[in-house]
């Protein structure tokens, strides 16, 4: 089922890409996606992972074991760190959900920044939720230990732990010194 | 300013099989053979691989298949730096698969464009740099007309030509006319090493910002209009078939649309379509056809291979291995056997290698779209060559008219040498009538794979009273990687390739020497993996060699150094490089030996243990520091040094040794592929358990030799040493010799 985005679906009158409105609160449950509202149609049981790549077509967030053991679709569902392929859409309703698409502001996310500086990706098919992950432990600890940072559970096939791992401290300092 | 159609076009250059490079023009009938080409009908490109835009910009196109081993980055380099341009002002962008028909047989204008056996490197370094050589030529031949002077007198410096007396004109103002002249008719002079500005620089992945983005495509996120969703149940059962099938519940799942057999190898049949035989769920959305897929009723009949178990193949492989009857010889210097009877000292040990899967991040898929008389595959490859000829060959449709996208592939390890699910894509796509996205979930990639061999390498050594080695045989029992491929079935590869290799270390540096091989039947598919045969008999032929030196307390450093002897050249079938040099191999192992201190005397408890390799050109060594306690190991340090010749990008050898190493220790502590009863007994990452960063060491250092050597790869020579030096360095620090992979279950057992 094709989804309805507000552009789409939505009077003419609610279709632009600012903040949704008090009436469209009103008017249905939402699932909100890097601070866009969207009306998924569908399987309400679909992973928000099958959701946002095959519906969406944000495909940063990536497939990789389909039962939350590799972290490759980490999203941020309310900031915190979750795998998109074991949430349902209809569980991730009413919850802002931020995908690697939605990190950056209008510059790149310090850790975007830092994995470029380090050069951490190999194939890179992982370091978007990688960064994610990395996102939400910045998130609770603005200071992480290398004991915090091994404790992220993200698998890396390429091998890049080491790399990931100076790309997280980079990130930490700018973050500590202001950089936004 | 270019069209947007003509945007992504570029001319063509194509390696004939004999390896004679072939130029000519999009749509020309005749091609020429020429070492360069110039354009004609592309107002601004500069041979195939450089065009340039009026404002400056210069985009260089990226021929190879990208599996996280840097060639997208590192070969336009090759090319930017005789074009003679400012790296920043480069843009990269991927080429598609160049497939082109000539007078002389299918071609591509591209030259190789897959990824296996760390060849980029080598097999462009001449290439692409006289292509970029080309290129420059053509905007000094325009700048030289524009101003009436002879080229000879004109230079080029970052990206403009200069003039004696300082006037400049920019590649991008030179572009046009320069697109317009005839390729050069003679070799163009490459720059001299000492002139370099961009290889041997440290340069960043050109696709870092789309990757940190999530904006990087990969294969698994493409789509074609109108694209209909697969997956597959395939059988668990090695070589069996459907016995019943009933759909009736899975085509009830909303949004499923059809479902469909697919028909794998018969039996000892080759492996060039289907991997196994299976049932395709075809749906509106990757989520139906999976829901789909849970309600297929299938029984499988199960085929010729349903007591195969892996305690069975190891029985098998030590009892071929004890009868010793009927060796495949693979290698035979001197006399063993008299060397074996006069030895003072005689040692022997026997190791066994599981099974391995690739476990590609990405796992295997394909988005297609096959018509009455095209076709467009859009996937992660390894071999886009061999995906070609797949698709032509089960659809009927001529190569030229088959077009292949390349993105970037999440990984690689020689998963996608195999276009099986390419085949796959096809087959469900002609069924229905509808492009096709074919997902494969992990599950289905851990099952169906072609897996690294399974085998017993048995070392029997013999020494004289000084402890000089004199004796050396290998012996391998294995599962041959040489298995229903077709083309290698049929008696012209030998039946050891991908298990031993004939000239490996320590051949020709002890005078009595055999290897032979012995065949253990097996269904399993089998296939390259990363490092192939390297990383399967390195461990034992590093392992032993540490052996040799407690058994008779010799420095397991010196005893190697020992063998190497004086630096000189030894003839290595299979490696393009001037053989294999014992030197380098000797100076990776004491820059290895000297970065972990390998000296110093520990008394905590920790151990160091070393080894070293000669791979695909490359040459690496690496020692460990670990310490194991309460059961538990630690690895404190990871050293890796390595000799790949002159270094094109040292971020990315580094990123290579590093990455290697961390999945050389990953699959030597965990990892084993098992069967019972005829299937493979793994299904995800949890009883796949591929290393997280609380194992892994800290940092791997990374030491790279300075070398003006011939370049080689660098994807692969940083795995196999790996495993051997972490099994040394717990031998040293626990007196307990794994011998058997993965390490760390063996280790449980014997502690």
């Amino acid at each position: 089922m094709p989804d309805k985005h507000p552009s789409t679906s939505r009077p003419p009158a609610a279709a632009s890409t600012v903040a949704p409105t008090e009436r469209v609160e009103i008017r249905a449950s939402q699932l909100r996606i890097n601070g866009r509202p969207y009306y998924p149609a569908g399987d309400p049981d679909m992973p928000l992972l099958w959701y946002l790549r095959d519906e969406l077509r944000l495909t940063g967030t990536k497939f990789g074991c389909g039962v939350g053991a590799c972290g490759a679709c980490t999203v941020l569902i309310d900031g915190k760190a979750q795998r998109a392929c074991l949430m349902s859409v209809k569980a991730a309703m009413d919850h802002d959900v931020t995908t690697i698409e939605g990190l950056a502001g209008s510059e790149l996310h310090p850790l975007q920044r830092a994995w470029i500086e380090e050069d951490v990706a190999q194939c890179g098919y992982c370091q978007s939720g990688q960064i994610m992950a990395a996102a939400d432990l910045l998130k609770r600890n603005p200071n992480p230990s290398d004991d915090d940072i091994a404790r992220l559970p993200n698998l890396c096939r390429c091998g890049t732990y080491p790399r990931i791992r100076l790309a997280i401290k980079r990130a930490a300092q700018m973050l500590r010194e202001g950089v936004k | 300013m270019i069209h947007g159609l003509s945007r992504r076009r570029f001319l063509f250059v194509g390696a004939t099989a004999a390896g004679a490079l072939l130029v000519g023009w999009r749509g020309a009938t005749a091609q020429q053979k020429l070492p360069y080409l110039g354009a004609r009908d592309e107002p601004q490109a500069l041979g195939a691989f450089v065009r340039i835009e009026s404002n400056g910009d210069i985009i260089i196109g990226a021929r190879a298949t990208e599996i996280g081993q840097g060639v997208k980055t590192s070969l336009p380099m090759l090319i930017a730096e005789e074009l003679d341009v400012d790296w920043n002002r480069v843009r990269v962008e991927q080429l598609p698969y160049g497939y082109v028909d000539t007078d002389k047989g299918p071609s591509n204008r591209y030259g190789g464009q897959g990824a296996g056996g760390s060849d980029n490197i080598p097999s462009a370094w001449k290439e692409l740099r006289e292509a970029g050589a080309a290129a420059r030529w053509l905007l000094v031949q325009a700048a030289a007309q524009r101003w009436n002077v002879d080229a000879a007198q004109l230079r080029t410096d970052s990206g403009a030509v200069i003039a004696p007396d300082s006037r400049r004109l920019s590649y991008g103002e030179l572009a046009a006319e320069a697109a317009a002249l005839d390729p050069p008719k003679d070799p163009v002079p490459l720059k001299s090493p000492e002139r370099f500005s961009i290889i041997g620089k440290p340069t960043r992945t050109v696709d870092a910002r789309e990757i940190v983005t999530g904006e990087a495509q990969y294969g698994i996120d493409s789509y074609l209009t109108d694209t209909l969703y697969a997956v597959m149940l395939r059988c668990p059962l090695l070589d069996g078939s459907i016995g019943t099938l009933d759909d009736k519940e899975a085509r009830k799942v909303a949004g499923v649309r059809d479902v469909v057999v697919v028909e794998g190898p018969k039996p000892d049949a080759p492996f060039d379509g289907a991997l196994a035989t299976g049932v395709a769920v075809i749906a509106d959305t990757t989520w139906a056809a999976l829901k789909g897929r849970e309600k297929l009723k299938v029984e499988w009949k199960p085929g010729p291979w349903t007591s195969e178990s892996s305690s069975a193949l190891a029985a098998r492989a030590n009892e071929l291995l004890d009868k010793n009857e009927n060796a495949v010889p693979v290698r035979n210097d001197g006399d063993f056997a008299k060397a074996r009877k006069q030895a003072a000292v005689r040692l022997d040990a026997r190791y066994e290698m599981p099974f391995l899967a690739h476990a590609t991040m990405e796992p295997p898929g394909a988005t297609i779209s096959v018509e009455k008389d095209k076709v467009v595959l859009i996937a992660s490859l390894q071999s886009p060559g061999s995906a070609s000829q797949l698709i032509s060959t089960l659809t009927g449709i001529p190569r030229k008219d088959i077009e292949i996208r390349l993105t970037r592939s999440g990984g690689g390890f020689g998963r996608r040498l195999k276009n099986d699910f390419v085949a796959e894509a096809v087959l469900i796509a002609k069924a229905v009538g509808k492009p096709i996205k074919l997902i494969w979930t992990r599950d289905d990639d851990l099952q169906h794979d072609f897996f690294r061999p399974f085998g017993v390498h048995a070392m029997s050594a013999a020494l004289d009273k000084k402890k000089k080695l004199t004796g050396w045989s290998h012996r391998c029992a294995a599962t041959p990687r040489n298995y229903r491929d077709r083309g290698m079935t049929e008696g012209k590869v030998p039946l050891y390739i991908g298990c031993v290799e004939p000239d490996d270390f320590p051949a020709g540096l002890v005078a009595n020497l055999e290897k032979s091989f012995f065949a253990v039947a097996s269904g399993m598919p089998r296939g390259w993996w990363r490092g192939p045969i390297h990383t399967f008999h390195a461990f034992a032929v590093q392992s032993f060699i540490d052996e040799i030196a407690v058994a008779t307390k010799q420095d397991a450093v010196q005893l190697r150094l020992d063998l190497l002897g004086p630096p000189r050249h030894l003839k290595y079938e299979g490696s393009d490089q001037p053989g294999f040099d014992t030197g380098r191999l000797a100076g990776v192992l004491q820059l290895a030996a000297d970065s972990i201190g390998w000296k110093d005397k520990r008394s905590d408890g920790h151990g160091v243990g070393i080894a070293c390799h000669f791979t695909f050109g490359g040459y690496a060594a690496h020692a460990f520091e670990v310490s194991v306690d309460k059961n538990e190991l630690i690895i404190h340090r990871a050293v890796c040094a390595v000799d790949v010749g002159r270094v094109v990008n040292p971020l990315g050898v580094e990123a290579q040794m590093m990455g290697a190493t961390i999945d050389g220790i990953s699959t030597a502590l965990n990892l084993a592929i098992t069967l019972k009863d005829g299937q493979v007994q793994q299904h995800n990452f949890p009883d796949y358990p591929l290393m997280r960063m609380a194992q892994a060491p800290q940092s791997v250092e990374v030491h790279i030799v300075e070398s003006t050597d011939e370049p080689s790869g660098a994807g692969e020579m940083g795995i196999p040493s790996a495993a051997p030096a972490l099994a040394n360095a717990i031998y040293a620090a626990t007196t307990v010799r794994v011998r058997k992979l993965p390490i760390l279950p063996e280790l449980k057992r014997m502690l």
